[in-house]
């Protein structure tokens, strides 16, 4: 957290935190939940593409990697839920190594095939393995997530659950990006060769980075799973992970904002376009390639860009004077 | 008996059945300058990315410091001391000029994920030094004022000095410099050998590859002269410049009946 | 049925498919042999080809031979559009981004393809008699040799075409060296815009011969697409033996796992086969070892 960032984050977190007292509204707050739980899962991805310059295809998979051990795990094996969370995340770290030992090694198509190759298998997977998953009728009888004796059964509960993780995730990779990783990370991006020239460990990083997206997808995942309490495989399929991605790229892939500015965005889109459902995908195609074309940086970049024009014109009239 | 800071011994490097480097030894004098000529295609940006761990050396042996790294990764070799710079100028043209030098700091300071994701107060307190040893940096090749313009807008000879900076930033004991003046005017050309001077005054073994023989002949303390990956002279400029073999290797066969 | 009968018909079956993964195999190769873009959008063409001529052909009426015409023109039209709108006003875009946008027009594209024709699948009929044919002890649906003899006659078009025109040799040059290709004086752009619409024009023509056996809905593009990609890796991408070679290898594959044994993980296997040539041998088992 440098001392631009904690501003703006301490009065984001006095937001979220005010706002189920402020707007008493159950289907607000559950559209929160689902925002907080998409950001987790984004932020993954905005530290992969947006800092380390990896495209992959298959954080749904991830997603779905968390949502179903915890399920199967706490459903059907009567594991502790908190544990089975746990277990999915390092499910989704040890695949997103198996995945990312060769497969970073490859460049721009062909990592992103890779990933798009493995997220349909484990959609597949998902699928097939119906004795495990329930199939494509889905997983029910997900239990609630407990401390003790405290249920967190109420959306508010769960709401201040969820957006505290996600309070502490941000401040997390707000660190993590404004250090020497950061850096690192940045110049993996834009060049492997001056990268490992500078001492950079290019591929350990590159490595890690996969898990660390994995982790948070899975992560969103296994809260996900306690809080619908029934999964099926539709939400975790190749589709979901191109619009995790228009989330990310519409955001702002190089800022830690654009993960949840993208979460705001891609949950409320669908809610508001409920009543012409038919035109979300051709809408969805639309934003991904209006912002590609003329707005790359995306919207955490708008802002910026603007942040800094405003303090330019500031700084002027104060030399003028 | 002065000390050798690189032993290059049989080096060689073969791709696809052509011969790039063909058994190529040579030693470097810790803190002299050494230049690598040769005409286009003779091997020297390949000797270059066998020295820094880019390519692997199919034979031969590569000792610094009186100790061999063959099987060293880029990244380590960064970490032994040993910094480079690209000919296809490499710089992150999305960072700022000061930051692509603070990334030069990336051996010179400590952190790894865990320590850095929780933000302690070392990591923060390192930052500002980092930056400000960055600063010192680019001080030394003259971009202080620009550190903060993004460095993809710099102009062509402002970027070379930039990513001379950065490698500087590694406080190497060898800096391998990957055709400095290519793409100079002679004002730049003649900057860029007034700063590769000071490096060595600063105690740096400096090793370049370079087209430009008025920089050669003028800073170079031995001139290593590659053709088709085979090493075929080695001296001081003046032997160089006498040597038939060199004459007849960049001008070709008819210079034999004008000298004969 | 016979045993040799039966596995004569999954053959057949699997040549069929598979040479639907080879065209669209080679349709990403054409693109890519020009522009070093994998074009993700690659699945649509073959959609819309396939529910255009549906649409000539009984919403409008039209005979049947015109009917396949248009849809091919039509695509074609889509292809030229997409290039022209988006990739031709980019100057050095960065690899994510070229893929990004690829992306995003194949979700245009089906989104499109769902308001225009619904969620439903819809049927073509078979170019000849409906009757199937005995062959050899197994009953051959008529359309099948269509799909095999039209995929050869493309085949052999497109192999005269970069063999031995002077066109065909200026789209490899401008694959092998665009720069030097603009200085000998060949429009690179134009030829750029050509490959997306022959690349679209073989995807139609897929579209609409595999139609009458298989019918269209709006969504089969992605898993059409993938599959595709994946015959073009396990080739070598921009090797267009290569992409016949291994669509009709994946085709088999799958007709025969669905023939014998589970047909829920088929696909599984061939993404698995993707991924491990993808590791293993990128350039394709057809290809050079290694990729830049």
């Amino acid at each position: 957290m440098t001392k631009h960032n904690l501003p703006l984050y301490l009065l984001f977190s006095l937001a979220i935190l005010l706002f189920p007292f402020l707007i008493a509204n159950e289907y607000f707050l559950t559209v929160m939940i689902v925002i907080g739980i998409n950001a987790l899962v984004a932020l993954g991805l905005i530290l992969l593409i947006g800092f380390t310059g990896q495209l992959s295809l298959c954080q749904a998979a991830f997603y779905g990697i968390g949502a179903y051990t915890t399920g199967v795990l706490s459903a059907k094996f009567s594991f502790n839920p908190w544990f089975s969370i746990a277990v999915g995340i390092v499910m989704a770290c040890c695949l997103a190594f198996v995945l990312g030992l060769p497969a970073l090694k490859l460049k721009g198509h062909y990592l992103a095939m890779a990933t798009l190759g493995f997220g349909e298998i484990i959609n597949i997977v998902f699928k097939e393995w119906g004795n495990l998953t329930g199939g494509p009728s889905g997983l029910i009888g997900i239990p609630q997530l407990a401390l003790g004796g405290f249920m967190f059964d109420t959306d508010l509960r769960y709401y201040l659950l969820v957006w505290f993780i996600v309070l502490v995730v941000i401040a997390i990779l707000f660190n993590l990006t404004n250090s020497r990783i950061g850096r690192g990370l940045l110049s993996i991006k834009h060049s492997e060769e001056a990268a490992a020239s500078l001492g950079v460990a290019v591929a350990t990083y590159k490595i890690k980075i996969f898990m660390c997206c994995a982790a948070l997808g899975a992560l969103g995942g296994g809260l996900y799973a306690h809080y619908i309490t029934v999964i099926s495989p539709e939400a975790f399929d190749v589709f979901h992970s191109i619009v995790l991605i228009i989330m990310v790229v519409t955001g702002g892939l190089t800022y830690i904002e654009g993960g949840v500015i993208g979460a705001f965005l891609f949950t409320l889109i669908p809610e508001l376009l409920q009543a012409v459902e038919d035109y979300s995908i051709i809408t969805y195609g639309f934003i991904l390639l209006f912002i590609l074309m003329f707005m790359p940086q995306g919207i955490a970049g708008l802002f910026n860009s603007g942040i800094k024009k405003i303090k330019g014109h500031l700084f002027n009239k104060v030399n003028v004077l | 008996m002065k000390e050798l800071i690189l032993q290059v011994k049989g080096l060689g490097k073969s791709f696809g059945g052509i011969q790039a480097v063909n058994n190529v030894s040579f030693n470097v004098e810790k803190n002299q300058i050494m230049a690598i000529i040769g005409p286009n295609g003779a091997g020297k940006t390949t000797l270059f990315n066998l020295i820094t761990g880019f390519n692997h050396p199919d034979a031969g042996q590569k000792i610094f410091r009186g100790e061999s790294f063959e099987n060293a990764k880029p990244h380590e070799i960064a970490a032994l001391g040993i910094a480079r710079t690209f000919q296809n100028l490499s710089i992150f043209g999305n960072l700022t000029t000061c930051q692509n030098v603070m990334v030069g700091r990336h051996t010179r300071s400590k952190g790894e994920f865990f320590c850095s994701a929780l933000g302690l107060t070392r990591v923060i307190k390192q930052e500002k030094s980092i930056r400000r040893e960055a600063l010192q940096f680019l001080e030394f090749v003259g971009l202080a004022d620009k550190a903060d313009k993004m460095a993809g807008n710099l102009p062509y000879g402002e970027q070379k000095l930039l990513e001379t900076a950065r490698a500087l930033a590694i406080e190497p004991e060898l800096l391998l410099l990957d055709e400095p003046a290519a793409g100079l005017n002679d004002k730049e050309t003649e900057d860029m050998s007034n700063i590769i001077k000071e490096i060595q005054k600063k105690g740096t073994t400096v090793l370049l590859v370079e087209h430009d023989m008025s920089l050669v002949m003028n800073i170079s303390d031995h001139i290593l002269v590659l053709n088709y990956g085979v090493n075929i002279a080695v001296g001081t400029p003046e032997d160089i410049q006498k040597n038939p073999l060199v004459i007849k290797a960049y001008l070709g066969e008819e210079l034999d009946e004008c000298i004969a | 049925m016979a045993l040799s009968a039966q596995i004569f018909q999954l053959l057949l079956t699997g040549i069929t498919i598979g040479g639907i993964y080879s065209m669209v195999a080679i349709g990403f190769n054409i693109i890519y042999n020009s522009t070093d873009i994998l074009n993700f959008a690659q699945g649509e063409f073959v959609v819309i080809g396939g529910l255009s001529a549906i649409m000539f052909h009984h919403a409008l009426g039209l005979n049947f031979v015109l009917s396949f015409f248009l849809a091919v023109a039509s695509v074609s039209f889509i292809g030229i559009l997409f290039e022209r709108s988006t990739i031709h006003f980019l100057k050095k875009p960065a690899l994510v981004t070229l893929i990004l946008i690829t992306i995003a027009v194949s979700i245009i594209l089906r989104g499109s393809a769902m308001l225009v024709w619904g969620k439903d699948s819809l049927v073509l009929e078979p170019f000849s008699s409906s009757e199937p044919l005995l062959i050899l002890g197994a009953a051959i649906h008529s359309q099948m040799l269509w799909v095999i003899g039209i995929m050869v006659v493309v085949v052999l078009f497109l192999t005269y075409l970069f063999g031995f025109t002077l066109f065909g040799k200026a789209l490899r040059a401008c694959a092998i060296n665009r720069d030097a290709a603009k200085l000998m004086g060949i429009n690179t752009k134009a030829m750029v815009t050509l490959s997306f619409a022959m690349s679209a024009a073989i995807g139609a023509i897929a579209g609409i011969i595999i139609t009458p056996i298989t019918l269209m809905e709006y969504d089969r593009g992605a898993v059409l697409g993938i599959k595709g990609f994946s015959a073009a890796i396990v080739g070598g991408v921009g090797n267009s033996t290569g992409a016949l070679v291994a669509g009709l290898m994946f085709g088999i594959i799958e007709s025969f796992c669905a023939g014998f044994i589970s047909s829920g993980y088929k696909d599984a296997f061939a993404f698995a086969l993707m991924l491990l040539v993808l590791f293993v041998r990128p350039g394709g088992l057809l290809g050079k070892y290694e990729v830049e």
